[in-house]
């Protein structure tokens, strides 16, 4: 932390910040836990995490789209209640109204406000220019690539003149080199002054473009989503990917990203943890086989640096992670500082044929997942060998939301499944022992 | 905008082109129809001409005139419900809890049952005027077209994609404009659709309610469907067949001048990201897109949309989060609370109304003539499918012929069935045939069109490599129809098949009983009993046979089509 006191104007305060969705029975589902967030004019900072880290939810809390369960939201000092109107936000999935021009999309936050039809002209023509969609001002969002309906999004956003630009992981629906484009160009007009914003506040899953773009990141943990690490990073631009500095800091923010939760607060709380309180995230084991077969092989040979590895494969933090942890879960794999390192059990694995792979398989299922172990055990008790899939899903959705719940049960039939530990029949939404031994 | 604005402007100060002389002459011509039926309107209903017609065809262009500015002043009447009974239902949850299941009863009670009460009570609004009478019909057609639509806007409504509602209120947009930015324009394709296959219901029901008895009287508005009853009366072959003739004309018209230029504009809102292959303009639009006059007028009401709906009326509300804060507990025990208050209350209503007028035997009665008519529709609907499955698939497998053949089929789905009944009943009547048995083609008659166009765009869809999978392997025969081409074709066959028994249902009341001349054809049906109650004056047993009907219906949907629909969502399509 530095010393000096920074006395830039604070734009958004966030404390204490809580977000929980009430469920009936029993514990509320916390998606955000005791946040904290300063932002001041001239900085743009990141919000960096896997996904169902709660990073969006706070965005949308800062937006004023969405009022959290506890704490309180400022906007330079002022209790939010609502979109604030120095704020503008950028959508993942770009948002435009597809019957709209690019000019009338770029227009409708103006219109929003009663800017006059003149001005209105006046002040999207310039931010079209500025982000270098002229030309295409009366084409429909259809007819553009995804890049430069994404240029539509930030123009629309831009030409409100916000105090705050919001950006809700804007260039993950891009391919990787539009997206390149669009980060460089944004922080050009960023470092001329072009931009006409006080401050950048971002969301990303995407480590190498936290540190790419800006000055400070905030790592979030998941369940619940607490920030975990806050980081400055003090290069200056244009920054180099290939710089040694700039790949250390990469580096450990996967040793941070990857490190176990500290136990401290978890086993603070008094209730028992159940064992199905852990989501499975959906990860096929075609892929994991192929990962532990990668592993296996030169140049790796049971050991690899997550952040060179995500990039030969193409990777996100996002798809590499979840399946790390769940090869760690499976107890395949370790994860360490940033590394994966094969296990014993996943050379087994990798050297086996089909039979021997699923006889492993099945094994570290009924040892490590408890979900799999009490859906085979319902199955072995009842005279007719058959459970419905409800009633598992009932007690995932106690502990998880319906959509993590969902997810986790769809992993455990395709992972019972593989392993020949039940048969499930998706139309009767049933588990059985049909077919098996 | 306004760069571009003016040259186009001054454009239009040049000399009109030729377009423009067309388009004066259709304008003026519409406008004197509407003032000419206008005046008919007020007139009393005794004055002579008023309610008489005759069989001159040389009369038919002013009769279908009349008939479709019924339509017109119907769906304007079936828009504002839309606008105003599903952006209710959408908005409030509360009122939601009433509304939509209110809506879903309606869409499949027969309400042509209870035309004759409908005009009583329109006529004691106007006494004495062909006015009331207008209304009634207007009304009866309303009842035809409006509930789809506002359940097309009502799911539209429901169905906004969440990141456009969260930019619009991230970006300030107020409730109002809002509402005409995203969620109307959202609505759009669907709700032109759906006011589509509304008219295609309503000649139906214009052709029906125009020439209505009442005890002893019977009026007759000037209008194509008095034409036919007075043709049937005299037993006027020819004249029957004149106004089939006119209704074909009207029919084209309107499908090539409004629909058409309508549904191809409408595309311009469909939701999707990538650019599709579009078909080529129909001639209308770009008729409208060349002359300057309509350009201009076409501009004019633009803007003067651009303008209403850029408003920035709030009604109050600020723009709020999305998820402020939980609903109200209290109030929402009370709002239910009232509800069942009301529902107890028509209970006993219906009870005394019932245990007064209505035996058991009586309920029996009508249960069981619901069986026979429900195995005229099941028997039809195999008989159909049999016939039109394998012809949408031959069809809709050759896209030459798939595009031939699917504007035909809307087109005879839109025709007004009840206008061909008169030659087949010509046809039973001469050779003595039974009508228990005969008359039940004319149920499907008008919607087995549904079953055939819903195929030929199933099949027309079916994917290629599929395709080319079962060429491959050389599968064939039966095996190629179970396999491969009939879950291919499934969901949209059922989709088909819900509108098909739908409407059979509802022309039931209308196919079961038949005359010419003198004779009356009457089959054994749910039908026929509630016709046969209208004619009486019976409203009790009218009640009761329209209650019976929609229970039929409803549990006909519940217990066969759902299920049906739901799994072929779930199991036969792709993705």
């Amino acid at each position: 932390m530095d010393t000096t006191v920074d006395v830039r104007p604070c734009l958004i305060n966030v404390t204490g910040c809580r977000q929980a969705y009430h469920k009936d029975a029993n514990a509320d589902l916390v998606v955000l836990d005791d946040v904290n967030l300063t932002l001041r004019e001239g900085e743009i900072v990141a919000l960096l995490g896997r996904s169902g880290s709660g990073k969006s939810t706070l965005l949308r809390i800062v937006s004023g789209l969405l009022k959290p369960t506890a704490g309180s939201v400022t906007w330079r000092g002022v209790e939010i209640d609502g979109p604030t109107d120095g704020v503008a936000m950028v959508f993942q999935s770009f948002a435009l109204f597809p019957w709209l021009t690019v000019q009338e999309n770029v227009e409708i936050g103006l219109e929003a406000r009663g800017v006059p039809r003149a001005k209105r002209e006046d002040l999207s023509e310039a931010a079209i220019d500025m982000i270098g969609l002229g030309g295409f001002e009366n084409a429909y969002p259809k007819e553009l690539s995804g890049g430069m309906r994404q240029r539509v999004g930030l123009a629309r956003a831009l030409v409100v003149h916000p105090d705050l630009l919001l950006m809700d992981e804007p260039f993950s629906a891009l391919d990787v080199l539009t997206a390149e484009t669009l980060r460089t160009d944004l922080i050009d007009l960023w470092m001329e002054g072009k931009l006409p914003v006080k401050s950048v506040l971002m969301v990303t899953h995407n480590i190498e473009e936290a540190v790419l773009m800006c000055d400070r990141i905030l790592v979030f943990s998941s369940n619940p989503g607490r920030v975990a690490n806050e980081l400055k990073v003090p290069f200056p631009h244009p920054r180099n990917r290939l710089d040694p500095e700039f790949r250390q800091m990469v580096d450990d923010i996967y040793g941070i990203m990857t490190r176990r939760a500290p136990a401290g607060p978890k086993a603070a709380t008094a209730v028992p943890v159940s064992p199905l309180a852990t989501p499975l995230p959906r990860v096929g084991t075609n892929i994991m086989s192929g990962l532990m077969e990668t592993l296996a092989t030169e140049p790796y040979d049971g050991r690899a640096d997550l952040p060179a590895l995500a990039a030969s494969l193409q990777y996100e933090v996002d798809d590499l992670l979840p399946l790390g942890e769940t090869l760690q879960l499976l107890r395949f794999a370790v994860l360490e500082e940033g590394d994966i390192q094969l296990t014993e059990l996943g050379k087994r694995y990798v050297e086996g044929d089909t039979d021997e792979r699923k006889a492993l398989f099945a094994e570290a299922l009924r040892q490590h997942v408890p979900l799999v172990n009490m859906i085979r055990g319902v199955l072995d008790e009842r005279w007719n060998h058959r459970a419905s899939a409800v009633r598992f899903r009932d007690e995932l959705e106690d502990h998880m939301s319906p959509d993590y719940a969902e997810d986790t049960l769809r992993t455990v039939i395709a992972w019972g499944r593989y392993a020949e530990l039940f048969s499930y029949d998706e139309e009767a939404e049933q588990f059985s022992l049909e077919d098996i031994e | 905008m306004t760069a571009t604005r003016y040259p186009s402007m001054a454009a239009g100060w040049r000399l009109p082109n030729i377009w423009d002389a067309a388009a004066f002459v259709c304008v003026i011509g519409v406008l004197a129809g509407v003032g000419h039926v206008a005046a008919g309107t007020l007139t009393r209903i005794d004055a002579p001409g008023a309610t008489q017609i005759t069989l001159d065809p040389w009369n038919l262009p002013a009769y279908a005139v009349r008939t479709t500015l019924r339509m017109f002043a119907a769906l304007a009447a079936s828009l504002l419900f839309t606008f105003t009974y599903g952006t209710a239902a959408a908005k409030s949850r509360r009122a939601a809890l009433v509304l939509v299941p209110v809506l879903d009863v309606l869409q499949s009670v027969p309400i042509l049952g209870f035309l004759t009460f409908t005009v009583v009570f329109f006529m004691n609004l106007f006494p004495g005027q062909v006015l009331g009478l207008e209304l009634a019909a207007i009304f009866a057609i309303f009842t035809s077209q409006a509930w789809n639509m506002a359940f097309s806007l009502y799911q539209s409504l429901k169905t906004v994609p969440s990141d456009l509602a969260e930019a619009s209120v991230s970006f300030h947009l107020t409730a109002w404009q809002r509402f005409w930015k995203l969620e109307v324009p959202f609505a759009t394709p669907g709700l032109v659709w759906n006011t589509m296959m509304s008219m295609s219901g309503g000649w139906f029901f214009v052709v029906a309610s125009e020439a209505v008895s009442v005890g002893d009287n019977t009026w007759k508005l000037p209008g194509i469907g008095s034409y036919v009853a007075l043709a049937l009366e005299k037993q006027d072959i020819v004249a029957v067949f004149w106004a089939i003739l006119a209704m074909l004309v009207v029919i084209l018209l309107y499908d090539q001048l409004l629909f058409r230029p309508l549904v191809a504009w409408s595309a311009k809102f469909r939701f999707e990201t990538t650019a599709g292959a579009t078909a080529s303009d129909p001639w209308m639009l770009r008729l409208m897109r060349r002359t300057r006059l309509l350009k201009f007028v076409g501009e004019l009401v633009g803007d003067a949309a651009a303008f209403i709906g850029g408003m920035r009326l709030s009604f109050g509300f600020r723009p709020r989060t999305l998820m402020s804060r939980e609903p109200s507990r209290a109030i929402d025990i009370a709002w239910i609370a009232l509800l069942l208050v009301l529902v107890a209350l028509a209970m006993w209503r219906v009870v005394v109304f019932a245990s007064q007028a209505i035996s058991w035997h009586d309920v029996g009665v009508a249960v069981g003539l619901g069986l026979i008519t429900l195995v005229r529709v099941v028997v039809l609907m195999i008989v159909a499918s049999l016939i039109w499955v394998p012809i949408g698939v031959w069809l809709g497998l050759r896209p030459v012929w798939a595009r031939r053949a699917q504007p035909i089929a809307q087109f005879l789905a839109a025709f007004p069935a009840n206008l061909l009944f008169p030659p087949f009943v010509v046809f039973i009547v001469y050779f003595h045939l039974s009508p228990d048995i005969w008359l039940t083609p004319l149920m499907v008659l008008g919607t087995q069109w549904y079953i055939l166009f819903n195929v030929v765009a199933g099949a027309a869809a079916f994917p290629g490599d599929l395709k080319e999978v079962a060429s491959n392997f050389r599968i064939g025969g039966w095996l190629w129809w179970r396999k491969v081409i009939i879950p291919g074709i499934f969901p949209y066959y059922v989709t088909g098949a819900i509108t098909a028994s739908g409407g059979s249902w509802n022309a039931a009341i209308v196919s079961e009983v038949a005359s010419w001349g003198d004779t009356k054809l009457q089959a054994h049906g749910l039908g026929a009993y509630i016709a046969d109650a209208t004619d009486k004056g019976d409203m009790a047993r009218v009640v009761l046979g329209v209650v019976v009907m929609s229970a039929f219906v409803v549990l006909f949907n519940r217990l066969l089509w759902r299920p049906m629909y739901a799994f072929a969502q779930r199991r036969l399509t792709l993705g």
